[in-house]
């Protein structure tokens, strides 16, 4: 950072606001700031868009995880008297980074034909909160998505059985029993009705779950419904997508209530029918989820917002009277003022600089003091690079184990998804796999990665290291084989509103946006009030979205 | 298209200028057609026309004559000349179909295009993929596929996998897809390709709409082709004879008119003729026709029974009946007088007897049986029969009964075993379904059709209290079709009344002698909610029947009771003649009670009146003086030639009075008590 060339000053140097990071929060609120009428300065340190949510070849995946941990030096203090300056320090929000090439030379070969997610595995729902968002705002017009072909249970045996996420899918299914077909259907029909009942008001004839029902657990009232374990578990972990044993209430940390259960599987039934021409509830931005911070900024930059990359900022400005917040100073040396900030989650305040601070400074900087975490919940994630698919016939999957699938202390679910080159994330015959699962610590989150991996995949056998085509023995025949890997810890950073500082939060171990948005939306009303949000683009947009749906999904 | 809301009409404005517009190139064309103008551009207006009104019949026809006239002009040498003329017709098709994809006019005039060859079939296939998809259920599309297929020759087996896919990939709500499976599998079965024997074709769709069902037992596509497997699983090919009168190894003992002398022995079936004649009944399991005296042979001491005329037991004026009878003559004057006389009854030797599908009797058969003739002493009774009065308890041994009752047959149809299997496979199955309305019908169905096919005495008759209970929760639960319910009720429960388990026979609690009539058996099923008739077969041997304070609307099955000579059907819901007209099989019929049914009453229309062809219709009633006012029970009585006394006016509307006493001792002379008054002679 210190090679930049130097940039020239910003003109003007004075905003309604200033957004630090391009990750996907930061992008919805600077595309529904600007298009409300703000003047909006967008930085991002790194020379990509996205930050945490970028989709990065392999070489610059790599980087970043390791130099995310380092902090830029901060400048020489300016000879600007009028204001207090406080410097910023990066924390890192990765830890037990481990990257593996086992075949250096092909992947060096392709290795711009990548494209991968640092946030993964993650997919939209096409009922969801992004895609509105998207279908407001105008962000669809710069996104492709294609749809993800199946999901998978999978267990120890290494099968992996199709999620039956619909009536033609558990017609076709062929591990359920008769009676679990009836079963399942009967439940998804009376969620449908519930869903029903609640819209259309006092229609009697529809079921309703009851309210003590609602109020119960979601485990309990499968339970009651008199679901066999296994469509429990298909409901629990691949369908409402949840990440803790919902029947150990000592590990677990959430348990789901009814009333959000149902939600969760409303949002997966409404996808399924959202698109005609989307095969399923998930669908998947060609090019990576880079796609979509990108799309968001393209939107703010068509509304007036200014966009600097490669420009970290180093300094915050105080104001020395009230101690409140003036502007920031860029790593270029410049001097830039505005009403309102946001930060990206990695941005803190350096602790030496804190002690001499005042209370009032303080209290403006309040959102960017490192706090000791109530909730000591990371993620871990992994990223393969595979020759071969885990499924014949399929490419883009998403495979759920659910706890204790894989091994007895297995506290969480581990979500997997393979994506292949038709969604342009990597080079043909070769797949891409995102693991992810919620821990307590980096050690417990990586075993668990590493047994979904040995699951699905073999090492390259390393005596035999060039001629990976003998055929060793029938199951690992079948499985495919592991080129490249990343693994990692991330900690989940929460977004605070600070009045005049914010901090938007990290990626969640969610599988889609839907948090992330929901917190970037309440911000965005905290900011600006009851302003409503992308009013104008909606009328605008409307004509398109009848026709197809809006959303661009290729067949 | 199906589930589509229908887009409101076009504002009145526009339409009518839509009007205006059609009806002067309407008004063109017709000028054209009829001075027979075949120019190009008479062509092209007429192709403007069925663009905008698909409908335009006369259009296509004039097409027609136009491509008609055309090739007729060409060098018939040249096939790209023909195939430029017919290819424009395709063109013209498609364009009316992009308008109203179930344009009668239109699938008829492409079948005729294609009827002229040179056409691309593949063309065609493609064609209708795209059709079908965008309306699975466009039965022209079907229809027209399958005359394509067979103008390909496409293998029935790709037409199931076309099938199969459409099930899998797009929707299994699709009837017409499961419809021209069934189809399909009918042809393939019947030829008989490998991998289609009906066994194995039958499990493996089976369990294939099984999933249909069990995924969602409201979708009805699924349930309409998992009946018709069911009717191909249960129905033998081989029709069967189940019953007859007598039955094998039973005396019958045969009088003239009167009593007879002495105590009868209950164990014989006595039947008392004044013709000097005695029924003779088959019963098959399926209709049949084909019953004469060249496929069943009679031997048998008695004199004058060589050439026996079969008659076929039905309503309808067909030769397919499951009943058929014959009158065996014998002769109380003549040397076998208190002999015995055995007589051998063989079907089936010679080939003739078939079902309605064409097979043959499953296996040769034979029965015999023994007749004692008897002497009369005094008159025949003219008293009144008393249906409370005279009788008692029979305490019928098992055995005598089972000389009555013919033992049931078991079908040596060689499917009979893998049948019998694939139901006891579809019971355990739909076990777990029994909390829905549909599981509970289909349950009690195949248990019922299970029972048919229990050959072990030890365990038959073990399912009728469960199917009993599932027709009551099905009236509990599904009160809107409680009428049907409640006719499988009642069949169910007749065939367990005479279902036989081990020694015991549950039907003898409802045999009676009534003394007052040479002690004749008289079958008492009153008050037991009977709404339908069945399980006759094992009833062919009754003389007398009760099925008073019934729900019974309709007299129907009871014409195979041909012995009947007292029948009470009073306190019934038989709200018109009508109803009653089987029972005009009956000719020994006597005594008849079908008082307070509330006939004549004020019901909804009785539409059979209006619907069934008779009176004047029917070629039997042309010539014939039908009384108009009281034509409907007129037909009925006029052929109760025997009938002495009857129950009639008491509670029942509109037919009381003098008028219709004497136009009921008009059409039947020999009636002595009306309504419990004798009439003078």
């Amino acid at each position: 950072m210190i090679d930049l060339p130097p940039y020239p000053p910003l003109d003007p140097s004075n905003y309604d606001l200033i957004i630090v990071g391009t990750g996907v929060s930061e992008s919805v609120l600077a595309a529904a700031a600007s298009s409300s009428g703000s003047s909006v300065l967008h930085l991002d340190p790194n020379p990509f868009y996205g930050s945490h949510f970028a989709s990065l070849s392999l070489p610059d995946l790599t980087s970043f995880l390791h130099s995310n941990s380092v902090s830029p030096p901060p400048l020489p203090p300016s000879n600007n008297h009028d204001f207090i300056s406080v410097d910023l320090v990066n924390r890192s929000l990765y830890s037990s980074v481990e990257i593996s090439s086992f075949e250096s030379e092909i992947l060096e070969e392709h290795s711009r034909r990548f494209n991968v997610d640092l946030c993964g595995p993650r997919v939209v729902f096409c009922a969801d909160e992004s895609i509105n968002l998207m279908l407001k705002s105008g962000a669809n017009n710069y996104v492709e998505f294609k749809s993800i072909d199946a999901s998978f249970v999978g267990d120890s045996s290494g099968e992996l059985r199709n999620v039956p996420d619909s009536r033609a899918a558990i017609f076709k299914d062929k591990s359920l029993t008769l009676l679990e077909k009836n079963q399942l259907m009967k439940f998804f029909k009376l969620v449908q009705s519930h869903l029903a009942s609640s819209t259309e008001n006092d229609d009697t004839t529809t079921v309703k779950i009851s309210e003590e029902d609602m109020e119960s657990p979601f485990v309990d009232f499968l339970t009651k419904m008199r679901l066999p374990p296994k469509i429990k578990s298909i409901i629990l972990y691949a369908i409402a997508m949840l990440d803790y044993d919902q029947d150990n209430m000592e590990t677990c940390r959430h348990i789901l209530k009814t009333k959000e259960g149902i939600d969760r599987m409303a949002l997966y039934i409404i996808s399924m029918g959202r698109f005609s021409n989307a095969l399923g509830a998930l669908i998947y931005p060609i090019y990576g989820q880079g796609e979509l911070p990108q799309a968001f900024c393209r939107r703010a930059a068509v509304k007036g917002c200014i966009y600097v990359l490669r420009m970290p900022i180093t300094a915050l400005l105080l104001d020395k009277e009230t101690g409140g917040y003036k502007g920031v100073r860029l790593a270029s040396g410049q001097e830039i003022f505005s009403q309102k900030l946001i930060l990206d989650p990695c941005v803190t305040v350096g602790l030496e600089s804190l002690s001499s601070l005042t209370d009032q400074q303080n209290e403006t900087l309040s959102v960017l003091v490192p706090k000791a975490l109530i909730n000591k919940e990371k993620v871990a994630r992994g990223i393969c690079v595979i020759r071969g698919s885990v499924k014949a016939d399929v490419s883009n999957a998403l495979i759920v184990y659910p706890p204790k699938s894989l091994f007895p202390e297995q506290l969480t679910a581990i979500r997997v998804m393979q994506l292949g080159s038709g969604l342009a994330v990597c080079p043909a015959d070769m797949h891409v796999l995102y693991l992810s699962t919620l821990c307590d610590n980096d050690d417990q989150g990586i075993k668990s990665l590493l047994s979904a991996m040995s699951n699905l995949i073999r090492l390259p056998d390393p005596e035999n290291h060039q001629s990976d085509s003998v055929v060793e023995n029938d199951t690992c025949e079948a499985k495919p084989i592991l080129l490249w890997r990343a693994l990692y810890v991330q900690e989940p950073v929460k977004g605070e509103y600070g009045g005049t500082i914010s901090s938007m939060p990290s990626p969640d171990g969610n599988l889609n946006y839907n948090e992330i948005v929901e917190s970037a939306l309440k911000l965005y009303e905290q900011l600006m009030g009851s302003e409503e949000l992308f009013k104008e683009e909606t009328s605008v947009e409307n004509t398109t979205e009848e026709n197809d749906g809006g959303v661009d999904i290729e067949d | 298209m199906h589930g589509r809301p229908r887009k409101a009409a076009s504002k009145p404005e526009a339409s009518a200028a839509k009007a205006l517009k059609l009806r002067s190139v309407q008004s063109q064309f017709m000028s054209n057609h009829h001075r027979k103008i075949y120019t190009q551009e008479a062509i092209q207006l007429s192709a403007k026309l069925l663009a905008i009104n698909p409908e335009a019949y006369t259009a296509w026809n004039y097409r027609k004559l136009a491509v008609e006239d055309n090739l007729s002009r060409i060098d018939d040498s040249d096939p790209s000349l023909v195939n430029s003329i017919l290819n424009e017709e395709l063109e013209v098709v498609a364009i009316a179909l992009r308008r109203n994809l179930k344009s009668y006019g239109a699938w008829y005039h492409r079948k005729w295009v294609l009827s002229k060859g040179h056409c691309s079939l593949e063309k065609e296939m493609q064609l209708l993929n795209k059709y079908q998809k965008l309306d699975l259920r466009n039965f022209h599309a079907w229809n027209y596929r399958r005359f394509v297929v067979e103008l390909t020759k496409t293998s029935p087996q790709d037409e199931l996998q076309y099938t199969t896919d459409l099930i899998n990939d797009v929707s299994f709500s699709n009837y017409s897809a499961w419809h021209n499976r069934s189809a399909l599998l009918s042809s393939l079965v019947s030829k008989k390709p490998d991998g289609f024997m009906p066994k194995e074709t039958i499990r493996r769709e089976l369990d294939y709409v099984h999933n249909a069902i069990f995924t969602d037992e409201d979708d009805q596509s699924a349930w309409f082709y998992y009946l018709w497997l069911l009717d191909q699983t249960v129905k033998m090919e081989t029709p069967l004879r189940t019953s007859s009168w007598p039955s094998d190894g039973s005396i019958i003992i045969l009088s003239g008119p009167g009593c007879f002398n002495g105590s009868s022995s209950s164990k014989f079936t006595t039947f008392c003729s004044e013709s000097a004649s005695f029924p003779l009944i088959l019963y098959f399991d399926q209709a049949v026709s084909g019953v004469s005296s060249s496929t069943v042979t009679i031997d048998s001491e008695l004199q004058g029974n060589q050439d026996l005329v079969w008659e076929p037991v039905s309503d309808k004026n067909s030769q397919l009946s499951c009943v058929w009878v014959a009158r065996l003559k014998f002769d109380s004057t003549e040397p076998c007088f208190r002999k015995e006389n055995k007589v051998k009854v063989s079907l089936g030797k010679s080939q003739g007897i078939v079902s309605s599908r064409g097979c043959n009797l499953s296996a040769p058969f034979e029965f015999v049986f023994t007749v004692h003739i008897h002497d009369t002493v005094g008159e025949p009774q003219e008293g009144i029969v008393s249906w409370t009065d005279g009788f008692d308890n029979w305490d019928a041994q098992s055995k005598d009964l089972n000389s009555l009752i013919t033992s049931d047959q078991l079908n040596a149809d060689t499917g009979f075993e893998w049948r019998k299997q694939a139901i006891k496979i579809e019971i355990e199955c739909f076990r777990d379904l029994h909390d829905s309305k549909f599981g509970k019908l289909i349950l009690a169905r195949l248990l019922m059709a299970e029972e048919t096919m229990i050959s072990d005495d030890a365990v038959k008759g073990v399912h009728y209290n469960e199917i009993l209970q599932l027709y009551n929760d099905l009236m509990a639960l599904n009160s809107s079709h409680d009428q049907y319910y409640k006719d499988e009720h009642s069949v169910a429960l007749l065939h367990k009344v005479t279902s036989s388990t081990g020694m015991y026979r549950r039907m003898s609690r409802h045999l009676f002698l009534y003394r007052n009539m040479n002690n004749i058996v008289c079958l008492r099923l009153n008050n037991l909610t009977l709404s339908r008739i069945a399980a006759v077969e094992k009833f062919l041997f009754v003389q007398m029947l009760d099925l008073s304070h019934n729900e019974l609307h309709s007299a129907e099955g009871l014409e195979a009771m041909q012995l009947l000579c007292c029948l009470n059907l009073c306190h019934n819901r038989i709200r018109s003649f009508s109803a009653l007209d089987s029972l005009r099989h009956l000719k020994q019929l006597r005594v008849l009670d079908v008082s307070h049914n509330d006939m004549g009453g004020k019901h909804p229309v009785d539409t059979t009146r209006y619907l069934c062809s008779r009176p004047l219709s029917n070629s039997a009633e042309i010539g014939r003086q039908v009384p108009c006012k009281y034509w409907d029970a007129y037909l009925v009585l006029r052929d109760l030639k025997k009938l002495k006394q009857l129950d009639i006016i008491r509670g029942n509307d509109l037919i009381a009075g003098e008028e219709f006493s004497s136009f009921v001792r008009q059409v039947v002379p020999k009636l002595v008590w009306l309504d419990g008054h004798k009439l003078a002679s």
